[in-house]
Parts: C-alpha cells; structure tokens; sequence
C-alpha cells in the first residue's frame, strides 16, 4: 500500500483566474431573443424538503403548467429519479420514441437536494427516453440548476413536445416569471453558451451564482450520445463551470427538441432553504462528517486533493484498468495520466465543489488550458477534470497518455455535449476495429486510428460536431456501429459483437469486469444499461473473495443497487458514503457498507422530511422505483433476460493475445474450476473451454440475481414482488407484467 | 507460506503486515486487515508481525466506481 505524497511545490504556477471571455456577442444575443410566451406564478421554498408542485413546458405548444405532487408521488416515488420515472411513464407511450414529440426530459432534484450542510447533496437526476438503448435512461448531475430550480419552487421540470426554432425556457424564481423565448443565432456549444446566458440573466455580478444553465453542444445535434451540461458559477475562479448529465444521449433528445437552453435564476442560497423538520439533526450530522473529512481524507482517498482520479493507479496496479478497449488491465505508461500528474497539473490554491457545503469537494479544475485544435484553437480555457472515468476511457482505453492531449479531449466533449464515458469507450472500439483490420482508411475517411492516435481521435470529435465523416458514424455508438459494421461486411459478426463494449445500446463504463463475475451481473443486469453507479463488486468479489458463492453474489446485486438507487432519489451524491470512511470504520458490521454513513442518510432523510425511517425502509424505497423502473423497460419492449445479455469481452477473454497476456491465471482456472488439464491444448481451444465456463457462469449468476431480486427467470417481476412494494396499485404496471407472466 | 485472501504466499522471517501488502502489491487506501482474525490497526501495518501458517484477510472497500 501506498500513500501519494503531495508536494506544494511541484504545482504548476498557473493562474487560475485568467480565461478566454465570451461575452462579446452578450448585447446582440440579448437584443435577438423574442418572447413567445410568459407567465406569471408565485415563487415558493420548500416545506421539509417539498414544494408540493412540478412545472410543466410544452416547448412547441407553449403550454407552461403547474402540477401538484401527490402524497401517493411522494411516498412510491420519493423524488429525483423516482420523480422523472412517474412523469415520463404518464408522458409516453410503449410506441414512443426518443425523437417523438411525447417524450420528455425530467429534471428532478430530490426532497434532500440543497442541503447545505453535509457534503454532496446538490444532485438532480435527469430521464429520458434514450436514443441509444430506447428505454429510460437516468443521469445523476451536479451544479447549481436542480437545486435552484427547487428554492424556485418546483420539485422537478418537465419538458415536453419539440420547437420549430431554438428556444430558451427561463425561470425566475425571484421575480416569478417563466418565458419561453425564441434564441437567436448564436452560439450553441456549452462553454460558450453557459458564459454567455449566466451574465445576460444575472441582474448584476452579485446575482451571477444564483443563476444556472443547462445546455448541450454541437455534437448532440449530430450523435446520439449528447450529453447535458449543468452550470454552476466558480466565485473564486470568476468564471461558469459545468457538471455533466451523460450517460445515454438526454442532450441528443434535447437539441432534438430545438432547446438551446434553460436557464433559472434562484434566490440566494441559505442553509434554510428547505425547511428541514429538523434543522438540529442536520447541523450535527454535516459537523461530524466534515471533521471526518478534514482528519480522515488526507490518509485515505484525497479526494479534496485529487478528486476520483486517484483511483486511476490504484486500477492499474490491481491490473483493472480499461487498456486497448477493455482488452488489457494496466499499462506501462499510466504514470503519465495518474493522480502524481494530475494533483500538479489541477490548481490547487482554490478550494472546489460542484455545490454549497461539499467538504469533499472533489470537481477538480485544471485552468490556462490552451487548445490546440478545433473552432476553439488558441483559446485558454478551464477544463473540469478530468475525473477517472475521463481519464481512463479517452487515456488508457484508447491508448492515449499525453495528458494535455487528454484535457482538449475532455474540454471539447464537454462543450460539444457528448458523454466522456460514451466517447471513450465508442473510440476504443473503432480503434481496435482499425487495428484488425475491421476499420481502415477509406471506411474512416483518412482518419488513422491507431491506438493512441489523439490527433486523429480529436478530429473525429470535431467531425462528429460538424455532423461529418467518420466522426457522424461513430456518433451512432457502439451497438448502431456494430451493426452498420456487420451490414457492410467489414469484419467477423461474432468478432464485432464480442468487442463492442455496450449493453442495451449504451457503453460500457471504465472498468475491466472480465475477472469478477460479480461486477459483470453489476454492469450488465443494470436497468438503464451498464454504468458503475448501481453496483461497484470488483474489489469485493476479485480481490477480497467476499463473495465466494452464487448466492452471496446476487445479495450484493441486491443490496448495493438498491442502497445506490436511493441516493438519485433524494439528490445526493454517491461520492460522500464510500470514499471516505470513518476511523473506526473496520470494527464495524459490514464495513463495506459503512454503517455510519449509511445511519446519517437515514437521519438527514428524516430531519428534512419529518418522515421517520430505517435502513430497511430506505431500500424499501428503492426498491419500489427500482422495480417500477424494470417494467418501465418491459413495457417499452426490452427489460427481460435477453436484453440482459453482456458481450464476451466483458466475460472473457475474446482474442488470442489477451488469453496470453493473462495465460497463468487462465491456465490455472482451466484446472481449477474445470477439473482439465490445460497442457498440450492450443490457444483456442483453451479460450473455447472458458467461454463455455464464463457463459454459463454468468447465466447462472442471471438465474440468482433475479431471483433474489423477486423476478421470474425471464428477468420480469412477480406479481408477488410487485404486492410486497406496493406496486399493484397501479393498474398499468401489473397490466404490463401479467403478459410475461 | 501464508494465505492471503484465500491465496498461498510465501512466508519469511519477521514478516509484517506491510510486507504482505507489498507483496500482494495492494495498494488502495482504505483496508480493513485481519491476521488469524484480528484486526490490525492501520498505525501498527508497519509492525505487526504475521506468523508462518497465518490466514490474512484484506478487505478492500468499495471507494471508487
């Protein structure tokens, strides 16, 4: 084990306040911009953490409307997640498509969002019809704008119908104003755009972090994995930052709707603001977990110092880091983009935190970037990040570990709208696709996509902005790829479909999953597709061997979703419960679940709410949304055993230089788990042996996961499960279920 | 030789828990350490000692992801 040592004085002397401004057009955009509808309401706060009403925007009909917030809403669906869920369900239709005019995006911030006082609790969650995987797709996100949305007295925003001209939806929770108004011609690309609108609706310099926008970029206009950008403005640095809703193209269903932007304009933020039942309980809770923070981060994560890219090492020397699209686990030149680099290269003299009263302020900025290519090139600008996921999905999965070439990569997905983890696992699969030959320079259009190739890797971003080449194609994503491969004849089916890293149409997040069963039912049996924040079991079931059976596998895939599930819909953060832990936190009961902090969720839900619940209770909660959420897909036509199904490379290994790099351990477990002698068999025949084993393997963890979880083996749930969380009052679930029972 | 979560190492004279981890190259920040059963401190990893024959557990949190 080792601690990295932080040196002051390796800090690169970068002025953090200096930047490239865009406020040149500000007066021109102003005066361009047409009213098409405005309405007056009364702004409210929250009472325990509820304003009892969400707002409505046809943004094509100019229907705005209040709808109240049932006792039913609050207790099934909590908020947030749960929220978005109950709305989108009564918008659509089993026919709708992410495109159609009925689908909507939900913004949600959760009962507990706005907290001031304990760390990561500015969270909203956005769903969405998904344009890759066509059943709802959620996006947990930071910044300022859910948080603000509530203090103006919405519990969620609900977007519907599709403009014919770009439109701009203002909510003025001061002054009690919303407006739709026509945008003119401009800028479209977040970081521009988000400068542009924080100052034209800020009343004065004061007022510039009580204002939040939500915008995407050009590359959502032409893919189908566009992201959301959410606002929040950096007093220290004097400039708009952003956190991003990414996963599964919510800021392609946006630009599709002809939105350039939302844009809220709060009160000031006070520690009040949600009328907490018990403002005391509160108070002494965030003081204890923020000394935890200040005495324990600095021996354990440092994530204050580094942010979730410390982990990037740490993945590499378990041999877990996505290298050369998820084939290989570490790298010899990750020292290149490790968290040494990064602490150095981020500015440190500022304190970050992507809302009020995080101590663990992990948003990590690294300023006086200048880009080198692109529409912005020469431009200085502040790149957020890059977080882990960033820097292993466009570094090592890719196999670029140049770390400037790194943040223009980050920089130029985040202003373009599109999902850093999505890109960054689409790429790695059109690199390894060059590589054998699956790919070459006349399908790419002259783009060489050599492992590592950052220029060429740029330039397809860029293309994928102008809605041109190559870079429009990749847009499409791993699974649309796969099949346009396979239509075209460019390759082996069975070879394209084993190394397309995607599930349900959305990719992959980075982590190498193939030597732990656990965390390949974490990713695969997920609802919205395979992203890390359901269930994270590598450590526990590859490392630590905690999970030693079938059985105690599908209890984590269990609790660990469900316990997760509930932080979208309150409005936390994942990051405060498990990347920092109390002292005494290995003498406790299950300390992977770290009891203490799973204890002050209990009672900061109850302060805010006045509702009183137990740790039980809290997955209860979950798991009614959860499962709501199941049906939600199979009422859309996936969501059973099938969509389940998780390519080979996430199980094993697919090709004949991955068994090698792993022979040993391979060799080993033909013996082992197969009872066989691995001597004098060829290579293939060895990798036939383990995908026989790792396929049934993983089908059986179905066969248990589902069960534990109240489902039939087809992955539907029970008309049993449903009764037991309440579900069955509502007709049109238990309608959808009974046709698969 | 030792087993170290439920895998063989090679034992040596006057082993430490620090030894083990080195060896097994774990690196992460926040372990829970357990020598025949007992927990061991983070302050003593540098000298506690683990006999020839012992089974060592070391629980990685979940963190990241």
């Amino acid at each position: 084990m080792s601690q990295l040592v932080f040196d002051p004085s390796k800090v690169m002397p970068i002025d953090y306040t200096k930047r490239t401004e865009y406020l040149d057009g500000l007066e021109a955009f102003k005066a361009g911009r047409r009213v098409l509808k405005e309405i007056a309401y009364t702004p409210s706060l929250p009472d325990k953490g509820y304003n009892n009403r969400t707002l409505y925007v046809n943004v094509d009909s100019l229907e705005i409307t209040e709808k109240p917030v049932t006792q039913q809403m609050k207790d099934v669906f909590i908020g947030g997640r749960g929220f978005g869920l109950y709305h989108l369900w009564n918008a659509v239709k089993p026919t709708t498509r992410w495109n159609d005019p009925e689908n909507e995006i939900i913004i949600s911030p959760g009962p507990v969002c706005g907290m001031t006082q304990y760390a990561g609790t500015g969270k909203s969650l956005v769903v969405s019809l998904s344009p890759q995987t066509d059943i709802p797709i959620d996006s947990n996100v930071g910044g300022f704008f859910g948080p603000l949305l509530k203090f103006s007295g919405f519990d969620a925003l609900e977007l519907q119908g599709k403009a014919d001209r770009d439109v701009i939806l203002f909510i003025d929770g001061v002054k009690g104003i919303i407006r739709v108004e026509e945008a003119p011609a401009g800028p479209v690309d977040s970081h521009v755009l988000g400068e542009l609108l924080t100052h034209l609706y800020a009343e004065n310099e004061a007022d510039l972090p009580n204002v939040s926008v939500v915008t995407s970029g050009a590359a959502a206009e032409h893919s189908l994995i566009g992201m959301l950008n959410f606002s929040f403005y950096d007093r220290r640095r004097g400039c708009v930052r952003f956190k991003q809703a990414g996963r599964g193209g919510i800021g392609t269903v946006f630009r599709n709707k002809h939105i350039r932007a939302l844009v809220v304009r709060g009160p000031k933020v006070a520690g009040d603001l949600n009328h907490p039942a018990d403002p005391e309980t509160i108070a002494k809770t965030g003081v204890k977990y923020h000394k935890e923070i200040r005495e324990q981060d600095p021996h354990q994560c440092m994530m204050r110092r580094n942010g979730t890219a410390h982990i990037v090492e740490i993945m590499n020397a378990y041999d877990l880091l996505p290298v050369h699209n998820f084939q290989f686990g570490s790298h010899p030149d990750t020292h290149k983009i490790d968290s040494s680099y990064w602490q150095q290269r981020c500015t440190q003299a500022t304190v970050d935190g992507c809302w009020y009263g995080c101590s663990m302020a992990c948003a990590k900025g690294a300023d006086g970037v200048v880009l080198k290519t692109g529409p912005y090139q020469g431009h200085m600008v502040t790149v957020d990040g890059p977080e882990y996921e960033n820097a292993a999905g466009l570094g090592s999965n890719c196999g670029v570990f140049d770390p400037d070439a790194l943040l223009e990569l980050n920089f130029y997905c985040d202003t373009y709208g599109i999902c850093t983890i999505t890109y960054g696992t689409l790429t790695a699969f059109v690199m390894e696709c060059y590589q054998r030959g699956i790919l070459n320079l006349e399908r790419t259009g002259g783009l060489d996509l050599t492992w590592g190739n950052f220029a060429a890797d740029l330039e397809m971003m860029h293309q994928m902005a102008r809605g041109e080449g190559f870079g429009k194609i990749a847009g499409m994503g791993v699974k649309k790829m796969k099949e346009h491969f396979i239509r075209n004849g460019w390759g082996d089916p069975q070879l394209i479909n084993d190394i397309g890293m995607e599930n349900k149409g959305l990719e992959y997040s980075q982590y190498m999953s193939k030597e732990s069963l656990a965390q390949q039912g974490g990713y695969a049996l997920t609802n919205k597709g395979p992203q890390h924040d359901e269930a994270w079991l590598i450590f526990m079931d590859m490392v630590n061997k905690q999970l030693p059976t079938f059985e105690a596998k599908a209890e984590a895939l269990y609790y660990f979703p469900l316990f997760r599930t509930w932080f979208g819909l309150n409005g936390f953060c994942k990051l405060p419960w498990n990347d920092v832990v109390p002292a005494d936190n290995s003498s406790q009961p299950e300390p992977q679940k770290v009891p203490e902090h799973v204890q002050n969720y209990v009672d900061l839900f109850t302060a805010t709410t006045g509702i009183q619940i137990t740790k039980e209770d809290l997955i209860m909660q979950s798991a009614r949304v959860y499962n709501f959420q199941r049906v939600f897909n199979i009422r859309m036509g996936k969501g059973l055993r099938l969509h389940d199904a998780a390519p080979y490379r996430s199980l094993g290994p697919v090709t004949r230089e991955e068994y090698e790099s792993r022979a040993e351990r391979y060799d080993k477990q033909i013996i082992d788990e197969l009872g066989l002698d691995p001597a004098g068999k060829s290579t293939e025949e060895k990798m036939a042996l383990h995908r026989t084993w790792r396929t049934g393997r993983f089908s059986k963890l179905m066969d248990s996961v589902y069960t534990r979880r109240g489902w039939t083996l087809d992955g539907v749930p029970t008309l049993a499960r449903l009764q037991e969380l309440g579900l069955d009052a509502f007709p049109e679930v238990v309608a959808v279920v009974k046709q698969h029972l | 030789m030792i087993v170290v979560n439920e895998e063989p190492l090679d034992w040596h004279e006057g082993m430490t828990v620090r030894d083990v981890l080195r060896a097994k190259n774990y690196r992460f920040p926040m372990l829970i350490i357990h020598v025949d059963g007992l927990l061991i401190p983070k302050p003593d990893y540098d000298t506690a000692s683990v006999p020839d024959g012992a089974v060592v557990q070391v629980i990685h949190l979940i963190s990241g992801g």
